[in-house]
């Protein structure tokens, strides 16, 4: 099939997203020989510098400059999609609060097929596109079916797809004047920044999440020093709330916060019934503890049976040198 | 006395008779004593339905234990031996009290069946109650003003001290103890007679002696008229504000609760079938409380001996059981003025006077209503506040998960029913557990409960019971599947609904069984089903009853203790100790094993044993608290100097454990089931 | 305000109770138990708090079949005024634009000024707002934590985006929000509460009352099927790591690369 694919390409402070070239690995395993282009909205010198950055690996982008568009409002993209993109595109979008916001009334507009939250390619027959998703929070997985002869908006998973090493010179198409005369009915007014009080692990992906086997008080600084550098929040069992360590907003359990993460470190946690009923949606779990019987291991992915104190400050060593 | 050189019926007060004005106070002040206690009754008239005129034998024993002998009292001793002076001073004045009303009118009045020998013993007896009453609240007035007692204490939030009140009622006490002995030590110091030795009279009398008789005369009017204007305003204060009990405490005692561990139907008068009917549940406004709730919270005497044994109060949860009766007094004192109607709306009281988590602190241990010396209840007053929530949606998120959880799997995680015998297939030596759900059955059924069928760490407890009722011969089965939660803590947690919709899956399953006796590890169970469970058929045992019958009996047999070492410590649970007396047989049951050594928590032990935490649905609810209840208990084990903490309870395991860790006790101290500790310890083979 | 919540039947699913039936036709359904989508039940306190504030009335709506009614009439235990089913064979197998052009159906019907789902239900698709939104040409808004109204057709609208911030938007209605969990803290619904409405009518609609061409919506009209379910391969237990610090490190690294861990 050879429709034409598009890679909605989030960015930040004039660079691109991870999710980026994520999404262009993703466009390559599901629509293979696709040459997909990468659009870039905003206001300004950063639209430049983004489209420039992904001509390195995309072989087109368009970019889209205007006043209208220097905060991504979902409301008045996907009109501007409507207009800029041909009958039958296949779209794809990070499945974020964007992605969500943008991609199932872009679908509707666009008359083609939606496909949510992609976790992995299953195959093209011609214009039957099979894809992986996942149900119930993540328990079971189904194999997804969709025709896409009139087109496709995707949403694909964050780190379903590995991003490669591609290399090209794109050409990049300025198509700023599409975005002349954009309206929609909502109007964006602010970003309110959580507050630094404001811990709210509940939303968290990736949690480092520690219990009593971290030992002293002083050692929770390692688990600190970890979690910053995977780019992650900290979680922990009742003890340490109990203990005045952590703050209540912190605790994991059926008496504290139920969290959903992708990716769960259980660090000197036991595993008991009660820490683990707040933990939902079989997380990629790593548990790392100094007792080889903790019922954790029963439902981790991954186990160490190690000391925290030696291995995390290696850990976290090996993390920043990337 | 036949001839008396004066008396205030004879006396003129510039030329007016003054037994006009004798008249004319105990006529005003016993109208306006009427009015008053007319007024207070209002609200009683008004309030729920409280039928409390059964088991007559058994009220009437609580009478003679609690008022009378004051039983109770001396729990706080300095206070409570005081409390007993004042108690009997108060009943042996009584006589002298009225007779000295008439005398103001009616000279040388003496009470029918007080004349001759008797009067004469009587005189003496007054004189030394009066002394004694009035050295106590001597005693008291420097206690009060001079010594900080923390129970007393009233947080700023919640108005002003009450001291001044405090000090300002001894000092009525005072006036009237002296203005008696001086109106008696003025007529012997006028007459030439005397006053028994070492009584305030005989001070007075002393110093009276030589008197000329008029100034003694005007001395005895003024005496007279003090007491009397004192002794009316007295009684006109004592229904507005604590020392209400004065009156109310007879009647508070007689129609307490003579039942223990049960909680009220939703409204008295209502079956279960036509709960659906009622347009409300529960309390939402003051007139929803019940009549002999109404007279709890008048006869509040203030004590803080409630507060002071609240475990939720220790730990600093905003609970103050004190406070919730004073609070509710006041706020009917003021709904139902003394002049004037009704104020407007009833106001909601939670949002109001209480707030939502005041209520949901309660952990129902029963240990205010064990300590109250007039038999104040809180436990039903709570539990009708949260049916009275529960009915308006005001649920804690933290609770409506479990809550949802109960209704649909019958526990409250929510596991799969089919799981919840899954205990069975671990008791290990080719002992399998016959299950109901498979059809077979047994005499004995082991109700398991939710919690140890369910929890990894409490299985073990269902698992060593098994292997302890295989070794004393006891033939039982398991429900399985078919249990539900007894509903135990759901009924006391206000979702009155969901716990008839348990509780009735449970006696099908029971009636099913065809189990002639129940036994169970779980005191919350355990009290559910012979408290809640009126229709329920089989005898309900706890194992701490068997095991202590079974190692009398010899058919139980243990093996002396291999470390002895360690010093243990027996921690009441509230449900098997203070709900259910259930003290002796655990105690029985550790002192068997040969070798093990036991200290008591002193002070904190039996009925007066400090709640765990809470268990059921409180294992969900999320307090604000300084520090948790378990911690506390283990402080307290560590200080009787006890490194092994045992106990007869899931729920008390699993916060003893847990506040181990907390403490940062692990490996100096441990908890073990009381079932653990036996099973660990039988003879084999 | 007139307000319809769109609400859906879903099984309970957070103790881990969802495995999938051999052969992968269906999950295994015989010990599930069912209720309303958790995210659709803060819709309807939303709803329900907004006409306590402005006025008006909340209507809970739902797809489904003989079953859904229950969760229907809990929601109105709850405090919704009115409820409605849609029922039909025709309904079934629809895609998320089937379910969508189905309940746009049900909206004109009626005169909403403001139209709220759950931000997602069980199949984590989180697609139906927004594509009922398109349809009916209106405004909308996903995973909104926060609504207020301003008034003259405008709504102060909040949603949670990603590090737990808060973009704040105007948004005009008649609008669709998809909402997020956490917006408030839903009232406590018992068994009394839904006895006290177990007599209520609710009215059922069927494809032809709501005037859908039978082609374009159940399993004929989708586009989008799911062909079975299935579990991935799991290790039994975890999967134990071994070697040198130095060496864990490295294999944690490259574990948490691959499954998104570090950022």
């Amino acid at each position: 099939m050879d429709a034409k694919v598009f890679v909605y390409a989030v960015h930040k402070d004039g660079q691109a997203d991870d999710s980026a070239l994520e999404l262009l690995a993703a466009a390559g395993t599901l629509f293979p020989g696709c040459a997909p282009t990468a659009l870039v909205t905003g206001a300004g010198s950063a639209v430049a510098a983004v489209a420039k950055e992904l001509a390195a690996a995309f072989p087109e982008v368009w970019s889209f400059d205007a006043a209208s568009l220097a905060y991504p409002n979902a409301e008045l993209l996907r009109p501007l999609l409507v207009k800029a993109l041909p009958a039958g595109a296949v779209v794809l979008l990070p499945h974020t609060t964007l992605g969500m916001d943008l991609g199932p009334g872009l679908s509707v507009k666009l008359g083609a097929a939606y496909v949510p939250d992609v976790v992995a390619a299953d195959g093209l027959e011609g214009a039957t596109l099979k894809v992986v998703r996942q149900e119930y929070a993540g328990q079971v997985s189904a194999h997804v079916t969709a025709d896409v002869s009139g087109g496709a908006v995707l949403t694909v998973r964050g780190g379903a797809f590995r991003p490669g090493t591609p290399a090209a010179s794109g050409r990049i198409v300025d198509q700023s004047a599409l975005a002349e005369g954009l309206t929609a009915r909502r109007k964006f007014v602010e970003v309110i920044a959580a507050e630094a009080g404001d811990i709210d692990i509940t939303r968290e992906d990736v949690l480092v999440s520690v219990g009593r086997g971290i030992g002293e008080q002083e050692n929770l600084e390692l688990v600190h020093d970890l979690a910053k550098a995977m780019g992650a929040a900290v979680s922990c069992s009742r003890p340490l709330v109990d203990a005045k360590w952590l703050e209540k907003a912190r605790q994991v359990g059926t008496s504290g916060q139920t969290v959903k993460p992708k990716v769960y470190l259980a660090l000197g946690i036991s595993g008991s019934f009660q820490h683990l009923g707040g933990l939902k949606g079989n997380p990629f779990l790593v548990a790392i503890n100094k007792n080889p019987k903790a019922p954790i291991f029963q439902v981790a992915t991954v186990g160490i049976v190690g000391d925290l104190l030696e291995l995390l400050p290696v850990l976290t060593e090996k993390i920043r040198k990337g | 006395m036949a001839s008396e050189p004066f008396s205030p019926a004879t006396a003129l007060v510039a030329g007016i008779p003054a037994r006009f004005l004798f008249v004319l106070i105990p006529v005003a002040g016993l109208l306006a004593f009427a009015w008053i206690m007319w007024r207070r009754i209002i609200p009683l008239l008004k309030a729920a339905p409280d039928p409390r005129m059964g088991q007559i034998g058994q009220r009437l024993f609580l009478v003679l234990k609690i008022w009378l002998a004051q039983w109770r009292h001396p729990r706080y001793l300095l206070a409570g031996v005081l409390h007993i002076v004042l108690f009997f001073g108060f009943l042996v004045l009584g006589a002298r009290s009225t007779q000295l009303v008439f005398l103001g009118f009616r000279e040388g009045f003496v009470l029918p069946g007080l004349g001759g020998g008797l009067g004469a013993a009587y005189n003496v007896a007054k004189d030394y109650a009066a002394t004694a009453v009035f050295l106590s609240v001597v005693i008291l007035g420097v206690r009060r003003a001079f010594f900080r007692i923390e129970r007393y204490a009233v947080p700023p939030a919640l108005g002003k001290d009450h001291t001044p009140e405090a000090l300002f009622v001894l000092g009525m006490i005072a006036t009237l103890q002296v203005s008696e002995s001086l109106f008696e030590a003025s007529l012997l110091a006028a007459g030439g007679g005397s006053a028994p030795v070492l009584t305030l009279s005989w001070a007075f009398r002393h110093l009276l002696a030589g008197g000329s008789v008029p100034v003694l005369a005007r001395l005895n009017l003024a005496a007279y008229a003090v007491h009397d204007l004192t002794f009316f305003y007295f009684l006109c204060f004592l229904p507005m504000g604590k020392h209400f009990h004065i009156i109310t405490s007879l009647f508070n005692v007689f129609f307490m609760r003579v039942r223990l561990g049960n909680v009220k139907p939703v409204r008295h008068g209502i079956t279960d079938a036509e709960l659906d009917d009622l347009k409300s549940f529960g309390v939402k406004k003051i007139e929803d409380f019940t009549w002999k709730h109404i007279l709890d919270f008048y006869s509040c005497v203030d004590c803080g001996r409630c507060s002071d044994r609240c475990p939720a109060n220790a730990v600093k949860r905003p609970l103050s059981p004190r406070f919730i009766s004073i609070k509710a007094r006041d706020h009917i004192f003021k709904r139902f003025p003394l002049i004037g109607k009704a104020s407007g709306e009833s106001e909601n009281l939670i949002g109001g006077i209480f707030s939502e988590d005041e209520i949901w602190s309660c952990t129902t241990c029963g240990a205010c209503e064990e300590e109250c010396p007039i038999g104040i209840e809180y436990i039903d007053k709570m539990v009708d506040l949260r049916r009275g929530m529960v009915d308006d949606g005001m649920v804690p998120q933290t609770l409506q998960k479990p809550m949802a959880a109960l209704e649909k799997r019958g526990n409250p995680w929510g596991k799969l029913e089919k799981k919840r015998g899954d205990w069975t297939k671990a008791v290990g030596d080719e002992l399998p557990v016959p299950l109901v759900e498979n059809g077979e059955s047994a005499p004995t059924l082991y109700f398991v409960d939710s919690m140890t069928s369910y929890d990894d760490r409490m299985q073990k407890i269902a698992q060593a019971t098994a292997r302890i009722l295989h070794h004393a011969e006891i033939e039982f089965a398991v429900l399985g599947k078919d249990e539900k939660d007894s509903g135990h803590d759901v009924r006391r947690f206000g979702e009155e609904m969901l716990f008839q919709s348990l509780k009735e899956q449970n006696l099908e399953a029971i009636r099913e069984s065809e189990a002639s006796r129940i036994v169970t590890t779980d005191p919350h169970a355990y009290n559910a089903l012979k408290k809640d469970y009126p229709e329920l058929a089989p005898s309900v045992t706890h194992i701490s009853e068997l095991i202590a019958l079974g190692v009398e009996s010899g058919k139980i047999r243990l093996r002396p203790l291999e470390d002895t070492s360690k010093t243990y410590t027996y921690h009441d649970p509230c449900y098997l100790g203070r709900h259910n007396g259930i003290y002796d047989q655990p105690r029985q049951a550790i002192d068997a094993i040969p070798g093990l050594k036991r200290v008591e928590m002193e002070g904190n032990c039996r009925d007066r044993s400090f709640c765990c935490g809470g268990g059921g649905l409180m294992l969900f609810y999320e307090p604000e608290e300084e520090m948790r209840m378990g911690v506390v208990r283990v402080e307290q084990a560590r200080q009787a100097g006890a490194d092994v903490i045992v106990t007869g309870c899931p729920y008390c395991l699993t916060n003893i454990e847990d506040a181990i860790k907390v403490a940062g006790l692990e490996g100096k101290m441990e908890a073990i089931d009381l079932c653990e500790l036996v099973d660990g310890q039988l003879q084999r083979g | 305000m007139e307000i319809l919540v769109c609400v859906k039947r879903v099984p309970d699913s957070a103790e881990n109770e969802i495995s999938v039936e051999a052969g992968g036709a269906d999950i295994r359904r015989d010990d599930l138990t069912y209720s309303v989508n958790e995210w659709d039940n803060y819709a309807v306190e939303e709803a329900i708090q907004i006409v306590e504030r402005e006025g008006g009335n909340v209507t809970v709506v739902s797809l489904g079949d003989g079953e859904t009614e229950e969760v229907v009439r809990r929601e109105m235990a709850m405090g919704a005024n009115q409820g409605l089913l849609l029922v039909d064979p025709a309904f079934e197998g629809s895609d998320g634009a089937g379910v969508a052009s189905i309940l746009k159906a049900a909206v004109q019907k009626g005169a909403y000024d403001l139209v709220l789902t759950g931000a997602l239900a069980d199949d984590g698709a989180a697609q139906v707002g927004g594509m009922l939104a398109a349809m009916l040409d209106w405004p909308y808004a996903s995973v909104v934590n926060r609504v207020e109204v301003k008034g003259g057709n405008t709504l102060l609208i909040g949603r949670e985006i990603e590090g737990g911030a808060q973009e704040v938007s105007e948004i005009q209605t008649p609008c669709v929000l998809s909402i997020q969990t956490g917006i408030n803290e839903p009232r406590y619904v018992g068994i009394r509460g839904i006895r006290k409405v177990a007599s209520v009518e609710i009215p059922v609609l069927t494809a032809a009352g709501l005037g859908l061409d039978p082609a374009a919506i159940g399993a004929a009209g989708a586009r989008v099927k799911r062909v079975d379910y299935f579990v991935p391969p799991a290790g039994a237990g975890a999967d134990m790591l071994t070697g040198s610090n130095e060496e864990l490190a490295s294999q944690l690294v490259e574990l948490l690369k691959a499954k998104g861990g570090l950022k």
